[in-house]
């Protein structure tokens, strides 16, 4: 690892720290097209992978930032995607709260706020899109996406089963 | 400094937290939170430690929600920030993230230890595959409330082709679509 591989990792992931409206989920894409297209640290399936193993870990669902960094560089990796991630939106937070008492009954805010939530939809629909086509590669793989999908939708299993199931369906052979 | 637990035996608000207690809160949270964060974060800071009461933890997630980044993450900023200034924003964010970042590490190393055995390789075939559903479901969740706002959906779906379809980059094409989707959510409100 060299000192230019944690500069790039904090560039990239400052950037999606500043364009994560709606979270870690809408910025998926984008993650996948700097680490395994422009950068080339890994596989596709290589970065599908750590996303869904980053679902398995309890805590915000931004931490697949730490475990990419910790693929491409080791633990100073870890550390700087992982402040990387934290530190932009963190600042803009602390700033907008020391102002939030004068636009937050704004009629403003509320179409900027309805304007974010649908390219939140449009970008997190994207991410589903990229994560389903590179892993459900097979007829059986299509059916655990499909049946956790449905799953997820009408019945409150928790998350964690949902993948369990997942996972054990691949231990057993099924895959 | 304040006792951690501070004043909760009166029934009304708590004390003032310290930078300790902040820290505390919010390793419980990262520790306990699986799949629902916010709702730990909620029971945490309205009904165990009463720093917050429901309408000031409502308003602050309202000011988490307007901005990028993740909700609770910069909801443990606002809070440590409220009681005790940046110091208590980085405890809060610290003890957030302390306990998940040993934890995907720990998945990390594991990882690269047995991505290459193909047994192994099964079980993540079928965890990412399981991993694809849940975020399909979430998808559908967020995109549900569009169907009555033609508008919005339109603009939805542009970005998804953008993006999806596309693949650009993600930058342009926020500083594109942004202004143009907050002007349509304003010329089209409901």
């Amino acid at each position: 690892m060299s000192g230019a591989t944690l500069f790039t990792l904090a560039a990239i992931f400052a950037q999606l720290s500043l364009l994560a409206f709606g979270g870690a989920n809408a910025v998926v894409s984008e993650m996948q097209r700097q680490v395994v297209e422009v950068e080339q640290w890994m596989s596709a399936s290589d970065f599908i992978a750590l996303f869904a193993l980053a679902q398995t870990a309890p805590g915000p669902n931004l931490m697949i930032a730490t475990l990419i960094g910790w693929r491409v560089a080791a633990l100073p990796g870890a550390i700087v995607a992982q402040i990387a991630l934290i530190l932009p939106s963190s600042l803009l937070t602390a700033v907008t709260y020391t102002i939030w008492s004068r636009f937050r009954g704004a009629r403003w805010r509320r179409f900027v706020q309805a304007g974010l939530i649908s390219l939140t939809a449009g970008l997190i629909a994207a991410g589903a899109a990229l994560v389903a086509r590179t892993a459900a590669t097979d007829a059986i793989l299509v059916a655990i996406t499909a049946a956790v999908t449905a799953l997820h939708l009408w019945t409150r299993l928790h998350p964690l089963w949902l993948l369990g199931i997942g996972a054990a369906c691949g231990l057993v052979g099924f895959v | 400094m304040q006792d951690e637990r501070g004043a909760t035996d009166e029934g009304q608000r708590a004390a003032v937290p310290s930078v300790g207690a902040l820290f505390m809160g919010f390793l419980g949270v990262g520790l306990m939170g699986f799949g629902g964060v916010l709702a730990m974060a909620r029971r945490m800071l309205v009904e165990d430690r009463r720093w917050l009461n429901p309408a000031e933890f409502t308003d602050l997630l309202a000011l988490c929600q307007f901005l990028p980044g993740g909700n609770i993450m910069n909801l443990s900023v606002a809070v440590g920030l409220r009681f005790r200034g940046w110091r208590g924003a980085l405890a809060a964010i610290a003890g957030l993230v302390a306990v998940p970042c040993v934890i995907v590490v720990g998945l990390g190393v594991v990882y690269d230890r047995y991505a290459e055995n193909p047994r192994v390789a099964n079980i993540f075939a079928g965890l990412a595959a399981a991993a694809a559903g849940l975020l399909i479901a979430a998808s559908i969740k967020i995109a549900e409330p569009l169907r009555r706002k033609p508008a919005s959906a339109v603009m939805a779906l542009v970005c998804f082709v953008a993006i999806a379809v596309f693949r650009f980059p993600l930058l342009p094409t926020m500083v594109v679509l942004a202004p143009l989707s907050v002007l349509v959510a304003w010329r089209f409100k409901s």
